[in-house]
């Protein structure tokens, strides 16, 4: 595309951007606060778990966070620079060697042990 | 005032709106356009305003595209001042890539020529219509072209996967001449046509960089160029 008309988009895009960026890395855990709107009022919901990629880019750059709930596996993804998102804490750091986690989902349903022990590596590295 | 603009498609994208919800956008660089001509009923039978878009380098264009827009002296031009024929006034400007008319109503106000249009022209509209020529897909089936299902996989069917099946005789009005419906939806050459989307909603208005957004798609690839204008399209509210 010209130069022209990319720099017209990210002009147009640059309004809906995030002032402060959301800083945490692929393989951190993370509570993400989303605002909600129930009938008038508006409340905050966290979802925890850990940040498995992120992709696009621009305002459509959106990053896919990934929890065990009740034994099942819940993956929601999130578009980083989405108003709705109030706040992003990073709870701990992992240690990971690539930019998409996807095997995560492989370990799905092992035991917990697994988990643990997974989850006791990345502790090793993850110093704040 | 004419009612529309001649701009470019720039691409797609996604902003939010003030209550957090991402709307998909269209940008569109819009103006600004030169007036180039006033269309009269006197004179051409209809009134209209010719409008002119970008810049065309003046080795490209032809010598009656730059008289179009510039008072050239040409054998036409002298013959003329000595029949004492007043020059039809001219645009003075570089010669444009997109040329398009706008016809005029009753009611709208008319333009000069050399006038030059920009967003200001639609601060205050809610819904465009927007008018470009579609990609050409070439020689398209009806399952592209029309989303028919086509037959099916298996049972018996031979080498006719992706047919349209029946196009009907008895079954419809036209049963009994043995000929088939109107407008029947088969294959063949799609796209490359002019279209109109009516009734999108502007999401924004950038009059300085003379950028719009409007929210959808719009007809033609990134860069095609299109027409904008209010929209036409009555809508129940609008017409208490």
């Amino acid at each position: 595309m010209p130069a022209k008309r990319t720099a017209i988009l990210k002009q147009v895009e640059s309004s809906s951007l995030r002032a402060e960026p959301l800083e945490f890395a692929i393989g951190d855990t993370v509570n993400v606060h989303t605002r909600i709107l129930e009938g008038e009022k508006e409340r905050i919901q966290i979802f925890s778990g850990v940040v498995i990629g992120r992709r696009g880019s621009g305002t459509r750059e959106l990053f896919t966070v990934r929890r065990i709930v009740a034994g099942e596996g819940v993956e929601r993804s999130f578009p980083i620079h989405s108003p709705k998102i109030a706040k992003l804490e990073v709870v701990r750091h992992g240690k990971v060697r690539r930019a998409k986690l996807f095997y995560l989902r492989d370990r799905m349903g092992r035991s917990t042990r697994l988990t643990e022990r997974r989850s006791g590596k990345k502790d090793e590295a993850g110093e704040e | 005032m004419a009612v529309g603009l001649l701009g470019r498609k720039i691409g797609m994208t996604q902003v939010y709106a003030e209550d957090g919800s991402a709307i998909g956008v269209t940008v569109i660089e819009a103006g600004p356009c030169v007036v180039l001509q006033v269309r009269t009923a006197e004179r051409d039978g209809y009134s209209a305003v010719q409008l002119g878009y970008g810049e065309k380098p003046r080795r490209l264009a032809i010598r009656a595209e730059r008289g179009h827009v510039a008072a050239l002296s040409s054998k036409r031009s002298k013959a003329r001042a000595e029949l004492k024929i007043d020059p039809l006034p001219k645009a003075s400007c570089e010669p444009p890539r997109y040329i398009r008319e706008f016809r005029l109503e009753e009611g709208d106000s008319p333009c000069e020529v050399g006038q030059k249009l920009t967003l200001g022209l639609l601060a205050e509209v809610a819904r465009v219509d927007v008018i470009g020529m579609i990609k050409g897909r070439g020689t398209a089936g009806v399952m592209k072209q029309h989303n028919f299902h086509g037959l099916r996989a298996s049972h018996g069917v031979q080498r006719h996967h992706r047919a349209g099946g029946s196009i009907g005789s008895h079954g419809c009005d036209r049963g009994n001449s043995g000929k088939i419906k109107k407008g029947k939806r088969m294959s063949g050459r799609w796209g490359n046509e002019r279209v109109t989307v009516r009734n999108l909603k502007v999401v924004r208005i950038d009059e300085p960089n003379n950028v719009i957004l409007v929210y959808g798609a719009v007809p033609g690839p990134d860069g095609g160029y299109i027409m904008i204008r209010q929209t036409k399209k009555k809508r129940k509210s609008q017409a208490k």
